[in-house]
């Protein structure tokens, strides 16, 4: 029997005036899984965030962390919870360690406890050298892993990253995507938002798409990527015979499309990284010398593309 | 409401640390109170007046004699220095030269006029650049000719009743100008529920201070919210109740501390030496203020969008409730319509209220004061209780 979810989201919705900002969403975590929500800018992902960790009142559906129901008043289900907001959320005038033990004695933390975890999260987010420095004097990105720190700091089983790396450095930025992937090997249930395609895919174990508070499709990356139904491209650039290549490559059972243009013989495949051998082969038996080779594969991007007609940032 | 404390104890490390809550809960006050003192006290302080009076008695008679007589004492007296001149061509002279303040004449036949039911004058000269001094003698003058109305109202009356059986009549006059003033006024500072000058300028900068000092708390949902903190606030496994409960100890524990400190200061302080009255009595009085104050502003907060802007609006009403309320002059002097509403603002009735402890009064003489001050809070505090819910949402 497998773990219960440690977060169940169910038929969510949420209205502003006339704007419906989230609409019937519904998704579940499991302990250890990594969920994302993947959408452009005010698709619904904050406002989701927002009343899944019960600090925006629904208008429909329901929350459920650890098996407690998620309200604005539910101290229970907010203890399960960590939150890192997309702004930062520090007090610039307290140090880094004085930030943490603030928020660690609101999630009921004290004394010896609180002490020790304060000083295991500075150097988990590498500022156990600048504990005691004032987070006004802070780099961007060390302020982001301060912000990141605070949500870890009780040991919640629910981990919500709301677009975590937005203005973030990339070597700040790779620091904060390793963090989340090893909370994630450590059996913590993350939810993580971005509109980062390549994010979604590197930390994911399972995406929903989300567009205009609607989830469009759901599903490990495989799964959504077979939704588009589309083949890896892989275009060969060569000299020689490349007509005659193209045709003997139409041949190969993994090609289903081949065509010339532009010095490069162009294929539709399924499977190109396991076929690529055969493929090497059968074009330069057909006469066509292979200088060049560029594979493209379908990805998250190209899904979203398909399911809402827009570039994820647009 | 362990969460409220922890909130709160965070919000004054904060205020401590960026030392805002320190200036101006305790620096301003104190510095504009010691100036307000040094400069206007003396002003209203009779001990510290310097001035040179001089009086001519050009007339000699019985009733100017009186009043020569009246002017000495009160220079034996120390209220001001007397000299006598001789001439009123040469008072104006002095006073015209600086040497003196300022002059009265009393004219020739002065007391023949007033015996006689006649008009005359009494001639004051001031220096130019000493309005103080003419103020006095004016007033020294005035009080004398009202005196000399009465004797000539007196010896009229004896006149008439007796027709023409009057044998002494300047023996009428003289026990006329010696018959006791049947009114009198007490005018010692224990009964005259006036406060001293030192002490209104700590009492009106401490209160008008106040509600600066207080803002520092309620501003801080403001502050939560641009620094993003509300959010991680809003998730804690808090009451919502806790954050604001956390704020309204901030503004309380500030005002307190601050009030505290400029009663224990001005009261110390050499140059000031003020004489706030019943410590009970205080205390009533500066806990009911810091919770007016406390509602007037977060009344404001809840207006405003950011902390800037709440800000300056609060600068804006404190000065206007302080204006109003006599902080920067006893506008109750002023009677009328400025005088009615300032009664409007706690910091008159809080004013009002120490001017009774400085008397002498105990925390019973000031029940009706606390009372307003209160109810002032009550209101206010009850319509920012309606509009608060909203600064602790996204």
């Amino acid at each position: 029997m497998s773990d219960p979810p440690v977060l169940e989201v169910r038929s969510l919705r949420k209205t502003f005036k006339d704007l419906v900002a989230v609409r019937d969403v519904s998704f579940s975590i499991a302990p250890g899984e990594t969920y994302g929500l993947l959408g452009p800018n005010g698709a619904g992902k904050t406002t989701t965030i927002s009343m899944l960790c019960g600090l925006l009142e629904r208008d429909a559906g329901e929350a459920i962390v650890a098996g407690r129901p998620v309200t604005t008043s539910s101290t229970d289900a907010k203890a399960a919870i960590g939150l890192v907001p997309q702004d930062l959320a520090i007090y610039p005038d307290l140090t880094a360690a004085e930030n943490l033990t603030f928020f660690g004695r609101l999630y009921r933390m004290g004394g010896k406890e609180l002490a020790a975890r304060t000083a295991e999260v500075l150097e988990t987010i590498g500022l156990a050298d600048r504990a005691d420095d004032r987070a006004d004097e802070f780099s961007g990105g060390m302020k982001r892993r301060l912000n990141i720190g605070i949500g870890l700091l009780h040991k919640p089983r629910l981990l919500v990253l709301d677009e975590p790396t937005v203005g973030v450095d990339p070597q700040s930025r790779n620091a904060i995507l390793e963090s989340v992937e090893h909370l994630s090997e450590e059996g913590m249930a993350v939810l993580y938002t971005t509109h980062y395609m390549e994010e979604a895919e590197r930390l994911c174990d399972r995406v929903g798409i989300i567009d205009e508070g609607e989830i469009k499709a759901e599903g490990t990356r495989p799964e959504l990527v077979s939704l588009v139904g589309q083949r890896d491209r892989v275009r060969l650039t060569a000299t020689g015979e490349l007509a005659q290549a193209a045709n003997a490559l139409r041949e190969a059972p993994a090609v289903e499309d081949s065509s010339v243009g532009d010095g490069a013989i162009v294929l539709v495949v399924d499977g190109a990284r396991s076929a690529l051998p055969d493929l090497l082969r059968r074009a330069a038996e057909a006469g066509a010398a292979v200088t060049g080779v560029d594979v493209s594969e379908p990805n998250l991007e190209a899904v979203f593309l398909h399911l809402t007609g827009k570039a994820l940032r647009d | 409401m362990r969460a409220a404390l922890r909130i709160a104890w965070k919000d004054l490390t904060l205020r401590l640390r960026d030392r805002s809550a320190i200036i101006w809960g305790i620096v301003a006050p104190l510095l504009l109170a010691s100036v307000f003192s040094l400069i206007l006290g003396e002003v209203t302080d009779p001990d510290a007046i310097d001035v040179t009076i001089a009086v001519v008695d050009d007339d000699g008679g019985e009733v100017s004699q009186g009043f020569v007589a009246a002017v000495r004492e009160l220079g034996d007296q120390g209220v001001f220095d007397v000299v006598f001149g001789t001439s009123a061509r040469e008072a104006e002279q002095q006073a015209e030269d600086g040497e003196i303040d300022a002059a009265i004449v009393i004219p020739a036949g002065f007391t023949d006029a007033v015996v006689g039911g006649r008009a005359s004058e009494i001639v004051v000269v001031g220096h130019v650049d000493s309005p103080i001094g003419s103020q006095v003698a004016r007033a020294v003058a005035t009080g004398f000719a009202g005196e000399v109305n009465g004797i000539s109202v007196a010896v009229g009356t004896a006149i008439a009743a007796s027709g023409d059986d009057l044998d002494d009549l300047d023996a009428l006059v003289a026990d006329a100008a010696a018959a006791p003033t049947p009114l009198g006024l007490d005018t010692e500072t224990e009964a005259s529920k006036e406060l001293s000058a030192s002490t209104f300028y700590a009492a009106a900068m401490a209160v008008f201070f106040l509600f600066f000092t207080v803002q520092f708390g309620v501003i801080g949902l403001l502050e939560e919210r641009t620094q993003g903190t509300m959010a991680r606030l809003l998730a804690a496994p808090i009451p919502r109740a806790s954050i604001i409960f956390g704020k309204a100890i901030t503004s309380f524990v500030l005002g307190i501390v601050s009030m505290a400190v400029l009663v224990v200061v001005t009261s110390l302080l050499p140059f000031m030496d003020a004489d706030w009255g019943d410590p009970i009595g205080v205390a009533i009085l500066v806990v009911s203020g810091v919770l007016a104050a406390m509602g007037v502003m977060t009344i404001v907060a809840t207006f405003a969008k950011t902390p800037e802007t709440a800000t300056n609006i609060q600068a804006v009403v404190a000065f206007l409730l302080g204006m109003l309320g006599g902080a920067f002059f006893p506008l109750s002097q002023l009677g009328g319509v400025v005088a009615r509403l300032s009664l409007l603002t706690p910091h008159a009735w809080f004013l009002r209220g120490l001017g009774d402890l400085s008397a002498g009064g105990g925390p019973g003489d000031i029940l009706v004061e606390a009372g307003f001050i209160l109810l002032f809070a009550v209101v206010t505090t009850g319509f920012a209780l309606t509009r608060l819910r909203r600064t602790v949402e996204l």
